[in-house]
C-alpha cells in the first residue's frame, strides 16, 4: 500500500513538473505575431529631421524593408545596433527608423555615436502611431516585402540568429 | 570595484553554507551531545557574509553605481532615494539575494533557537536549509547575478518601473519574503524530524515559533500587497484571484493549516504525519509560487523579465525538492493512531484542515487550470473571480460557524458547548442583519448567511475576549486573529453589497449628476515632478444626501525613465467609505473618460487583516516572554 501511494504521489507531481516544463516552452505572452502574413496598414509618418512627411506606401519601391522601433533612451535598443547596421550594408534591405517618444538632439546624438543604419527616419512623439502597427514597445521590427506584407516580427532586440534569417529571408 | 567585493562576498557565503554541511555529516556522527562552537561560527559568518554582499547592493543602488548591470537597468540618479533602496529588490536578481538573506537569517537563529537541545535533529536541519541555500547562491551566481559588471559604465540608468515606484511596493517584498521563504526552516526541520525520528511533540515545540512567525508576517504582507494593488491599479478593487496574488495566499492557507494542527501535536502527539507533510508542503508551494511568477509561464506584474532560463533552473530545484522530501517522507514515514473524538477540540483542528485544504485546492485548480489547458491543448482560458466566488462562498458560511464553536470545545472531551448561549448568539446576529439590512443591491440568500455567521464569529470573538481577560488568562492571540478574520470576512461582504460604480466622459468646466452624487470638473493642471511630469485633474465631488463637499484630484503621469504613462486614482479615504475617481485621455478629444467609485469600509477591510496578524505577533512576543 505505501509503495502503491509512493508511486502514486511521484508520478502525480512527476506529470505536473512536465506540464510546468512544457509550459515554459510555450509562448505566453501576448504576441503580434499573428499580423505575420498580413499588410501593414498605410501610415502617414513625420520624418525626424527635416520637415514633411512620408507614407509607408511608398516602401513598395524597396525589395525588403525593416521598420525598426527604437528610441535613444531604450537600453536594448542599443544592444541591437550593430545588428542593424551589418543589415544595413545589404542593397536589397532596407531600414526605416522609427523614432519612438524621444527628443529630437538624442536621437541624432545616439545615431552620430553608434552609426545610421536607416535610409529614412520618421518619428512618432506621441506612439500611437506605433499602434497602428501592433507595436506596443520598443525595439520592435517588422520584416516586409515588396507587397507591405509582413514577413516575420521581432519583439525586443535583434540579435544574431534573426540577422542570419533575415539574410536568408531576402535571398543573400 | 563593488562588483568584485559582491561576488567575492557571496562566494565565500556559498563555501561556507558548503562548510556547514560537510561539517555537520561528520559532526552527526559524533557521540558527544553538544553542538561544537564551529558550528556557530561558521552559521554567523555564513550570515554576516550575504549581508554584506546585499549591502554591497544596496550601496550600489543609493550612490548610482551604474557600472552594475542590475543598478544601470533599474534606477536612475533622479530617482528618490527611498525608491534607490527599495529599487534594491524590485527586481528578479536583488530580491533573489534577499530570498537567500532570509534562508540564511532563519538557518542562524534556528542553529541558535533553544541551544545544546536535540543535536542531531538541529545538525540535520542545518544540512537541509544549507543544501536548499546552496542552490540557490549557484542560481545566484550562475544565471542571475546581481553583481555583472557593464563596461564601460553607462552614466545613467534605465529607471524602476513606476508602478513598483510605491511605499507599499518598498515594503511587501520583504514581508511576504519573510513570510513564506522562512517557511523553508519547518520544511528542513521536518525532513530532519524524520530522519532523526524525533519525538512529535519535540517537533512540535521547535517549529512552532517559525510557523507563527511565516504566518503572521505572511499574513502582513498579502495586505501589503493588496493595499498596493487598490492604490496603484487603479481599478477599485484589491483582490483580483490573479495568479500571482493566489501564488501568496496558498502557502498562508498551508501555514495557517498547520499552525492550527500544531496545537494537537503538542497536546496529544496526534497528526504526526499531517503536520510534516504540512510543513514540507508549505515551502514547495511556495517555490510553486515563485516559479509561475518568475518564469514569465503566467503574464503578470511580477514577471520581472521573460527568461526561460530561469525558470528552468527553479523547475529543476522544484522537482529535486520534491522527489527529495518524498523518498525521505516514504522511507521514515512514522505510525500513529488517531483517535479522535468528535466534537472534541482536537476535531476541530482537524475541520479547520479539511476546509484551508479545501480553499487550497479550488485556488490552485483555479490558477492552474489556464495553464494545463493550453499546454495540453492549445485552448486559451481565463478563471475569473466568478468562479472563486460561487465555488468558496457556501463553504464560507460553515467554516464561519466552526470557527466560533471549534475554540469553546475541550481537549479529549466530546461534551457539547453551552447550546443555548449559542442559539442566542446566532439568533441575534440574524435579527441585527435583517435590522440593518436596506442593500440597495438585493443581495443573495448566502451572503445574508455569511454575514449571519461573520457577525456570530465576531461576537462570539468579543466573549472570548471578554472571559479571558476576566479569567486573567493571557491568551488571547486565537480570539484576536479569530475576531480579524470575522471582520475582514464582514467588511467584505457588505463592501462588495454597497460599493457603486459609473463611468462616462466629461471636459473640462461640466458637470455630471449621479443619484446622490455631483461630480464636477473644475480644472487641469500641468506640473512638472522629479521623475515624472503630470496632468491634474481638479474634481469638486458633492455628497446630494449629506451636504458635504470635497476635491478629487487624479493624475495622468508620465515618468521619464523609463518613459512609461500611469493613471493615478485620486482616492479619499475615510473610516466608512472612500470615494475612489481614475480619469485616462481620450485620443484627439477634450473629453476625459472618468470612473467615480464608492467603497464602503475599505479602511476596515485593511484593519481587519491587521488584526488578523496582530493576534499572531502577540503569540510570537508572548512565547518570548516565557
Amino acid at each position: 500500500m505505501r509503495k502503491f501511494l509512493f508511486f502514486l504521489t511521484f508520478f502525480g507531481t512527476l506529470s505536473i513538473i512536465i506540464v510546468f516544463y512544457l509550459g515554459l516552452k510555450t509562448e505566453k505572452i501576448y504576441s503580434t505575431k499573428d499580423l505575420i502574413g498580413k499588410p501593414i496598414s498605410e501610415v502617414n509618418l513625420d520624418l525626424l529631421n527635416t520637415d514633411g512627411s512620408f507614407n509607408t506606401s511608398e516602401l513598395k519601391n524597396n525589395n525588403f524593408t525593416l521598420i525598426n522601433f527604437w528610441a535613444s533612451w531604450c537600453g536594448p535598443c542599443r544592444k541591437e545596433h550593430k545588428y542593424l547596421i551589418e543589415l544595413s550594408k545589404n542593397d536589397n534591405i532596407k531600414i526605416l527608423g522609427v523614432n519612438f517618444k524621444d527628443n529630437k538632439l538624442k536621437a541624432n546624438k545616439f545615431l552620430n555615436k553608434l552609426g545610421n543604419p536607416y535610409f529614412l527616419i520618421a518619428k512618432d512623439d506621441s506612439g500611437k502611431k506605433s499602434i497602428d502597427f501592433g507595436v506596443y514597445g520598443i525595439p520592435e521590427s517588422i520584416l516586409i516585402d515588396k507587397n507591405l506584407v509582413i514577413i516575420q516580427k521581432y519583439i525586443g532586440p535583434i540579435n544574431k540568429k534573426d540577422v542570419k534569417y533575415i539574410f536568408n529571408a531576402i535571398g543573400s | 570595484m563593488l562588483s568584485k567585493i559582491g561576488i567575492l562576498s557571496t562566494l565565500i557565503s556559498t563555501i561556507l553554507s558548503f562548510l556547514l554541511v560537510y561539517q555537520s555529516f561528520s559532526e552527526v556522527k559524533s557521540k558527544n551531545n553538544i553542538i561544537s562552537k564551529k558550528f556557530y561560527y561558521l552559521s554567523f559568518y555564513q550570515l554576516l557574509f550575504i549581508i554584506f554582499s546585499f549591502l554591497i547592493l544596496l550601496f550600489g543602488y543609493i550612490f548610482s553605481d551604474f557600472s552594475l548591470i542590475n543598478v544601470y537597468e533599474n534606477s536612475h540618479t533622479t530617482k528618490p532615494l527611498f525608491y534607490k533602496i527599495t529599487g534594491t529588490w524590485g527586481n528578479h536578481e536583488g530580491s533573489l539575494l534577499l530570498w537567500i538573506n532570509i534562508m540564511v537569517l532563519f538557518s542562524f537563529l534556528f542553529l541558535v533557537y533553544k541551544k545544546n537541545t536535540e543535536k542531531k535533529f538541529k545538525l540535520f536541519t542545518l544540512i537541509f536549509q544549507n543544501i536548499l541555500i546552496l542552490f540557490f547562491l549557484i542560481f545566484l551566481l550562475t544565471n542571475s547575478n546581481p553583481f555583472s559588471e557593464i563596461y564601460p559604465a553607462p552614466s545613467q540608468g534605465m529607471g524602476l518601473n513606476p508602478i513598483l515606484q510605491d511605499p507599499a511596493l518598498g515594503i511587501h517584498p520583504p514581508l511576504l519574503y519573510l513570510g513564506f521563504v522562512s517557511s523553508s526552516i519547518y520544511f528542513s526541520a521536518a525532513l530532519a524530524s524524520l530522519i532523526c525520528r524525533l519525538e512529535a511533540n519535540v517537533f512540535a515545540k521547535f517549529i512552532k515559533l517559525w510557523v507563527v512567525i511565516s504566518w503572521s508576517f505572511q499574513t502582513l504582507g498579502i495586505l501589503v500587497g493588496s493595499i498596493w494593488a487598490y492604490y496603484e491599479l487603479g481599478w477599485g478593487g484589491y483582490w483580483f484571484w490573479d495568479p500571482v496574488e493566489n501564488s501568496s495566499l496558498m502557502p498562508w492557507f498551508l501555514m495557517t493549516a498547520l499552525f492550527h494542527s500544531l496545537l494537537v501535536l503538542e497536546k496529544k502527539n496526534g497528526l504526526y504525519a499531517w503536520v510534516l507533510i504540512l510543513s514540507i508542503l508549505t515551502f514547495i508551494m511556495s517555490v510553486t509560487g515563485t516559479f509561475l511568477v518568475r518564469s514569465g509561464i503566467l503574464n503578470s506584474v511580477h514577471t520581472f523579465a521573460n527568461d526561460p532560463s530561469r525558470g528552468l533552473f527553479i523547475l529543476i530545484f522544484l522537482a529535486f525538492m520534491i522527489s527529495m522530501s518524498l523518498i525521505i517522507l516514504f522511507k521514515y514515514f512514522p505510525n500513529e493512531k488517531n483517535n479522535f473524538l468528535f466534537l472534541s477540540k482536537e476535531s476541530f483542528v482537524l475541520f479547520n484542515n479539511w476546509f484551508m485544504i479545501f480553499f487550497l485546492t479550488v485556488v490552485l485548480i483555479g490558477t492552474l487550470y489556464p495553464l494545463f489547458l493550453e499546454v495540453l491543448s492549445k485552448e486559451k482560458v481565463s478563471v475569473g473571480p466568478a468562479y472563486y466566488n460561487i465555488v468558496l462562498a457556501p463553504f464560507i458560511v460553515p467554516f464561519l460557524f466552526l470557527m466560533s464553536y471549534g475554540p469553546q470545545s475541550k481537549w479529549f472531551s466530546s461534551k457539547l458547548v453551552d447550546v443555548k448561549k449559542m442559539f442566542f448568539i446566532i439568533l441575534l446576529s440574524f435579527s441585527l442583519v435583517f435590522i440593518f439590512a436596506n442593500f440597495e443591491k438585493d443581495s443573495s440568500f448566502i451572503t445574508t448567511l455569511i454575514l449571519v455567521f461573520s457577525i456570530y464569529l465576531i461576537l462570539q470573538s468579543f466573549l472570548d475576549l471578554y472571559t479571558s481577560i476576566k479569567n486573567n488568562s493571557f491568551n488571547l492571540s486565537r480570539s484576536i486573529s479569530h475576531l480579524g478574520f470575522g471582520m475582514l470576512i464582514f467588511f467584505i461582504s457588505t463592501n462588495n453589497i454597497l460599493s457603486t460604480e459609473s463611468n462616462f466622459n466629461l471636459k473640462v468646466g461640466e458637470t455630471k449628476k449621479l443619484t446622490n452624487y455631483s461630480i464636477k470638473f473644475n480644472n487641469l493642471k500641468i506640473l512638472k515632478e522629479k521623475n515624472y511630469e503630470t496632468l491634474v485633474g481638479n474634481f469638486l465631488i458633492t455628497d446630494i444626501k449629506n451636504y458635504k463637499e470635497e476635491n478629487l484630484k487624479p493624475e495622468i503621469r508620465v515618468y521619464n525613465q523609463p518613459k512609461i504613462v500611469t493613471y493615478e486614482s485620486s482616492i479619499k479615504s475615510k473610516i466608512l467609505s472612500d470615494t475612489y475617481l481614475t480619469m485616462s485621455n481620450l485620443a484627439g478629444s477634450e473629453f476625459y473618460s472618468i470612473r467615480f467609485q464608492t467603497k464602503p469600509f475599505m479602511n476596515l477591510i485593511w484593519i481587519s487583516v491587521l488584526i488578523i496578524s496582530a493576534g499572531g505577533f502577540l503569540r510570537i512576543l508572548r512565547r518570548e516572554n516565557k
